[in-house]
């Protein structure tokens, strides 16, 4: 059963460095914004000619 | 085909309708020229994306015409700028204007528009923008014009409220509560064993998880829970016994005993039970800590003021801080711009409005010579005056040097588990030696048990969370009805006021007040003829016949005799004219109570007469439905055209002031609170500053809660004025939640203690009880708010 030293020492070393992981996304300020980056994500990337999500959107709006 | 005629009508910017079709760029058509430049700039960027995301993202910016020549002045930009270097700056913006993801695309594309920007981040939740940029191509000035030419203008201000209120808490409870959690979810793994019961041959592992398991609490005391024992110490030294005591005598009674335990006795101890207690506490702390990112409840005059004045040196023109601003300086005010102190009006036609100052909303008419208050916004063409006396010294701002706004606002309402706390502690000292004492002459080993078990498991644990919890439920309750509370305490001390006090202009009526209707039949000649007498008058009611009758040609008058309090008599070419009350035009009264009505009687005949109904906001009625249970006042800066109207509300005469300066609006509430009354002052302006601040509890009114609001200890949404009783019932309703949690949490303390009291208590009970009170609590205070909100109908 000595076996338990060995697992409970793992599974505390594995706790820790989520532990630490967490505390350093919090230090280094991941999580002072929470909200702004799921509006970003869904913002098209980088497209010179003007994308025309809306009038698409009237037009199927028209149709029905 | 219907879409195309809604799009030609309504603005491409930003959706208002287009009144004339001269701005018209690209087949698109605008309202007016702010918003047509704003689609050029954008366009010619190629950022036109901006209005694919959304429907008319923009902000209307027709009338604005703002100079930020100040943003020059080196002393301005070093206050207002986070970080500089030698090449890069980096500043956070205020904008208000945020709304939508197109405003939160545009802003982070400023790298786009002037290669001297780095980058442009928003936070959505804060409408803040932290622009990093090379100052040597771009300075601070230009990157502001930038911003307003895309209809995003930064609010700057000197006093950054915001910007310190969002600064991270310094406390690190985030940190602490990871801690605490880590420590309490390794300490439960590890004594699982223990309650199952560990066999004869694994004696050795118990020594180990009970080892293992203080080297766990070592950071739950000394790191998460060390907070609880400064506190104490802190209060214990101003002789106060706060909740705090008990709590940090129950986390080191804990872990010395199971330091003891696990060392002498080889028994597990109670680490699983101290975990938990500190990791429950510190949640509680959590959730009570409720920040609206986007509203100040701290702003004073400054961040109203500008943050320069434009002053005349030797006939030229240059900005400086309103810091320095000293008297006798010679001050240059433009449209829409605030007068920053008292000053002699010395060139222009002064046309300014008071409306923050006075609660008048109407535009005052200042000669040459006069004093101009400051907090005035002029209105019209530029004015020249003479600074007399110093910003803080002002007749307006001199009311922040008042000690109400200088003292701590914590009288006047202990909260219940202050008061609480103390017998608390007191009561459990004494059970504790009780029972120390009791067992001393039998039993040394176990009168040292039971002492210390009494103070582990009477810890009031769910005592304190019984608070927080409660509130946290009910700010939410609250801010989903658009009634946003500064701290959890406003809640109690709502619930034990007694007096309502009441601002008008911008408070009980908003925006357009009034409803004007012509009754009788008028010839366009006797409109004219209504017109010519009433626009000679300032009197307010005069001003909305003006008003509603619409810009007419003027006919000389030959007489004009104004008679207070009741009317005009006025000679017209060969027509005489009338225009009062019904004791003017006909002799006597036979006014009625809810309506103002203006007869008007023109050669000897009476061809109708004017009613003028004031628009109080929803719910008014409502409001005043609680005048028996709650005293209510009226007090405000304006005259009292309207206390006809206004007394079918507050009843009796004497509870209507009028014509109030903003320092005897505090000095009444002072008054008041000298004759025992516990008050609510609910205000909008500037001028009510003072009010809100002396009274118990401060309700800021507004119709925009990122507009500027004076600081208070609440902030409401216009919309939900009429919920007031609501709110005043449910405050109660919460206060009463407390209570019963109180009691459920002592039923619970006293069955622990009949265990500890006899010195067997085993830490399975203590390990079982424990989480067990605080879940009862939790549920018990979350199901009861959401029941009791229900009833209120604010859910």
């Amino acid at each position: 059963m000595s076996i338990i030293y060995f697992l409970i020492g793992c599974s505390v070393l594995l706790a820790v460095i989520f532990l630490a992981a967490f505390l350093w996304a919090q230090k280094s300020g991941q999580n002072d914004d929470l909200y702004t980056p799921s509006m970003r994500i869904l913002l098209e990337d980088d497209v010179n000619e003007p994308i025309n999500i809306i009038s698409k959107d009237i037009e199927t709006s028209a149709k029905k | 085909m219907q879409t195309a005629s809604i799009e030609k009508t309504t603005c491409y910017h930003c959706g208002d309708d287009c009144l004339t079709p001269d701005f018209f760029v690209e087949e698109k058509q605008f309202c007016c020229f702010g918003c047509k430049s704003v689609f050029e700039v954008l366009s010619e960027s190629k950022l036109c994306n901006y209005y694919s995301y959304n429907e008319h993202p923009g902000v209307n910016r027709a009338h604005n015409d703002k100079r930020f020549d100040y943003l020059k002045e080196p002393d301005i930009v070093n206050e207002l700028i986070d970080y500089k270097d030698d090449n890069i700056s980096i500043v956070t913006f205020y904008i208000p204007q945020i709304h939508c993801s197109s405003c939160l695309w545009l802003l982070e594309q400023l790298n786009k528009m002037n290669p001297a920007i780095h980058y442009g981040r928003v936070d959505f939740l804060k409408k803040q923008l932290n622009v990093r940029f090379n100052y040597h191509q771009l300075n601070l000035q230009q990157l502001v014009e930038l911003l307003y030419n895309i209809g995003y203008e930064p609010v700057i201000s000197l006093q950054d409220i915001i910007k310190k209120q969002n600064a991270p808490a310094k406390d690190n409870l985030v940190q602490k509560i990871a801690v605490a959690g880590f420590c309490f979810g390794n300490v439960m793994l590890l004594s699982f064993p223990e309650y199952f019961g560990i066999s004869v041959y694994e004696q050795t592992f118990k020594h180990f998880f009970g080892w293992i398991n203080i080297l766990f609490a070592l950071p739950v005391v000394f790191y998460s829970g060390w907070g609880y024992f400064t506190s104490a110490w802190q209060n214990l030294r101003i002789k106060v016994l706060n909740i705090d005591f008990p709590l940090a005598l129950g986390i080191a009674v804990l872990f010395i005993r199971s330091v003891v335990e696990v060392a002498i006795n080889n028994d597990p101890g109670f680490t699983d039970t101290l975990c938990g207690l500190v990791f429950f506490l510190l949640i509680g702390k959590f959730i009570q800590k409720k920040t609206y990112y986007h509203i100040s409840f701290e702003r004073d005059y400054r961040s109203f003021f500008p943050v320069a004045v434009n002053v005349i040196t030797n006939d030229v023109e240059k900005p400086l801080p309103l810091s320095q601003l000293q008297t006798g300086q010679r001050i240059i005010i433009r449209h829409n711009e605030i007068i920053p102190a008292d000053a002699i009006l010395l060139k222009g036609n002064a046309m300014v409005d008071f409306s923050f100052v006075t609660g008048e909303s109407i535009p005052v008419n200042k000669t040459w010579g006069e004093i101009i208050y400051a907090g005035g916004r002029q209105t019209g063409e530029a004015i020249e005056l003479e600074v007399v006396k110093s910003v803080s010294q002002s007749y307006l701002t001199q009311l922040w040097n008042n000690e109400a706004f200088t003292r701590q606002k914590d009288g006047g309402g202990k909260t219940f588990n202050e008061k609480v706390s103390k017998y608390f502690s007191i009561v459990l000292l004494a059970i504790a030696f009780g029972s120390l004492l009791f067992w001393l002459p039998f039993n040394a080993g176990r009168g040292l048990a039971a002492f210390t078990a009494v103070l582990i498991v009477a810890c009031p644990c769910a005592l304190a969370l019984s608070t927080p919890f409660t509130m946290a439920a009910a700010l939410s309750v609250f801010d989903r009805n658009l009634f946003y509370l500064k701290n959890t305490r406003v809640v109690e001390h709502m619930a034990a006021i007694n007096t309502i006090v009441m601002d008008k202009t911008g408070t009980i009526t908003n925006g357009d007040n009034t409803n004007t209707e012509l009754h009788g039949n008028f010839t366009a000649f006797q409109k004219q003829l209504i017109y010519s007498t009433c626009v000679n008058s300032i009197h307010p009611l005069s001003r909305m016949i003006c008003d509603h009758l619409g810009e007419q040609k003027r006919l000389p008058v030959n007489s004009y005799i104004e008679l207070a309090g009741r009317g005009i008599i006025a000679s017209i070419g060969n027509h005489q004219l009338k225009i009062g009350n019904s004791s003017l035009v006909f002799g006597h009264d036979m006014e009625s109570p809810h309506i103002t009505a203006i007869y008007i009687e023109i050669d000897g005949s009476n061809p109708g007469y004017i009613t003028i109904k004031h628009n109080y906001r929803n719910g008014m009625g409502n409001v005043a439905a609680l005048n028996p249970v709650y005293d209510m006042y009226l007090l405000s800066g304006d005259q009292d055209h309207e206390k006809k109207d206004l007394l079918q509300f507050f009843k009796k005469p004497e509870r209507l002031l009028f014509n109030q300066s903003p320092q005897g609006k505090l000095d009444f509430i002072q008054s008041l609170q000298e004759g025992g009354k516990k008050v609510m002052m609910i205000g909008d302006g500037l001028n009510d500053s003072g009010a809100l601040k002396q009274s118990d509890l401060g309700i800021a009114v507004t119709d925009n809660v990122n507009n500027f609001s004076p600081g208070s200890d609440a902030i409401m949404d216009g919309r939900s004025f009429y919920k007031l009783p609501s709110f005043l019932r449910f405050s109660k309703d919460t206060v009463n939640i407390i209570h019963l949690s109180f009691a459920i949490s002592l039923t619970y303390n006293l069955i622990g203690l009949s265990y500890a009291v006899s010195g067997r208590l085993s830490p399975l009970i203590a390990a079982i009880l424990m989480p067990l009170s605080t879940v009862t609590i939790i549920s018990f205070t979350t199901l009861a708010t959401h029941f009791a909100a229900k009833k209120r109908n604010l859910l």
